[in-house]
């Protein structure tokens, strides 16, 4: 889910800049000498998992995953992926330079906050919960991805609005799927190295 | 395959200093994306060709990165001409195409080609190693920087890694579909892939801390300036003023600083 080049008004894009700017600020500050290989090589594990497309009907979707990058990064989240979305940029020209701070704020911004809002219900021994928090987490993650997608196309002018809703809506059944990867996911993990989860 | 088929090659373009392509490819896309009338993209998209050709790049190479953006331009052009009200320019099954919306869509798909065709010329000419260096020598953020090299570092590996797991996945006779056992598969290869990523940040820890890695990250390429580039910086700066200049006499930027909102700014 990238907005491309050339859509957006001057104001959205300085709004992207602007929160992605702190967010990575933010992010950045809690990078020390110990997570910065753990961060960039996270960062580069998250890009090659969108290189992963899983059917969807008569169609295929990739997978984003930026739910379970917020919940392994906290808020280190930020910069790992916009490390990961300049990289797409540069190699496969998916987003663009302009659109690189909309872009990494409406993934990060939501892991994030997916991060805080389902961390506890993840990690705690209540393997329903557990369930429960991983879904929420893969599936509003990206829900949250999407609102803000729809929105940066409203905001920039309203002959946008349907465009803007066709892209919400085409999102509901990724939403579901990321939802569904991330509780196998977040399980695998459980099983297989759990300190990789945030305490 | 991930690959930079584009960075190792040899041409005019490509000897430019990589501080002088990233600070004028910053530049040239966002006065591309910030113009709201046609004619400064247009000549945003003139000079992009310009520079794709001195690049001497492989036009199917490039013609292919253009695919994602228009796929999406694609989706506007379908939407946009219908659900914007104006005035009618044509009408296709009881359903009236606006002029103003074809504007838009047509606007909107001029500047997306000219800034990709910008970033290609530019910024997928040098590879990512170039361009992190450019980028500390600009004094980019350092943290960040070294972020950006770690993750190109470990984006091939990691691809490797991924493809033994399909490949892994297939001996067992595995075949995507759309089902649960396919999305479980698919995640626990996902989860395979973080588990090694996490158990080889662990091992390049303890390397970088082995060789006194203490949390600053010293870049040691150095750029040599030449006088070719200065020609270039005053090419690359007469395409910014021709754009400046054409976006004030022709709407967009005059219009903004005359306190008029930007023509497709709502």
């Amino acid at each position: 889910m990238h907005i491309s080049e050339g859509i957006l008004s001057p104001a959205v894009l300085a709004v992207g800049w602007t929160a992605a700017a702190t967010g990575i600020a933010i992010g950045t500050r809690k990078l020390d000498a110990d997570s910065m290989a753990r961060a960039g090589i996270l960062s580069a594990a998250f890009f090659v998992a969108s290189l992963i497309h899983v059917p969807m009907g008569f169609t295929s979707v990739h997978l984003i995953l930026n739910g379970l990058v917020g919940l392994l990064l906290g808020w280190a989240a930020f910069p790992a992926i916009f490390t990961a979305i300049a990289l797409q940029a540069v190699f496969f020209q998916f987003g663009g330079l302009t659109t690189l701070g909309v872009n990494t704020t409406l993934m990060a911004l939501p892991a994030v906050l997916c991060h805080y809002a389902f961390k506890s219900a993840v990690v705690s021994n209540k393997p329903r919960l557990v369930v429960a928090g991983a879904f929420g987490c893969g599936f509003f993650a990206v829900g949250l991805a999407a609102t803000i997608f729809g929105a940066a196309l409203f905001a920039t002018g309203e002959a946008f609005f349907q465009a803007a809703v066709i892209t919400v809506a085409a999102h509901v059944p990724v939403m579901a799927i990321e939802g569904l990867i991330t509780v196998f996911c977040i399980q695998f993990l459980l099983r297989v190295d759990p300190e990789m989860l945030p305490k | 395959m991930i690959s930079e088929e584009l960075a190792f090659r040899d041409s005019p373009v490509h000897r430019i200093d990589p501080r002088v392509r990233l600070v004028f490819a910053l530049l040239l896309c966002f006065a591309t994306a910030l113009s709201g009338s046609f004619a400064a993209p247009l000549l945003a998209l003139g000079s992009a060709m310009g520079l794709i050709v001195l690049s001497c790049l492989p036009l199917s190479a490039v013609a292919r990165r253009l695919v994602p953006v228009n796929i999406f331009m694609l989706f506007l052009w379908l939407v946009l001409p219908f659900t914007h009200v104006g005035e009618p320019a044509f009408t296709v099954m009881s359903l009236a195409a606006s002029k103003p919306g074809i504007e838009i869509a047509a606007l909107v798909t001029l500047k997306a080609n000219a800034i990709v065709l910008f970033m290609v010329a530019l910024v997928s000419t040098m590879s990512v190693a170039a361009l992190g260096h450019a980028a500390h020598r600009l004094y980019f953020p350092q943290k960040l920087v070294h972020l950006l090299l770690l993750t190109y570092r470990y984006v091939f590996v990691l691809e490797s890694e991924y493809r033994q797991l399909v490949r892994a996945a297939k001996m067992r006779s595995f075949v995507p579909a759309s089902n649960l056992h396919t999305y479980k598969t698919y995640s626990y290869l996902a989860g395979m892939l973080l588990v090694r990523a996490h158990a080889r940040a662990r091992r390049v820890h303890q390397a970088m801390v082995c060789r006194g890695f203490s949390g600053v990250y010293h870049c040691l390429d150095s750029f040599a300036f030449r006088k070719a580039d200065l020609a270039w910086i005053a090419l690359l700066s007469l395409f910014l003023l021709a754009m400046a200049g054409v976006s004030f006499n022709y709407g967009g930027l005059g219009d903004f600083f005359r306190g008029q909102a930007l023509p497709f700014a709502g």
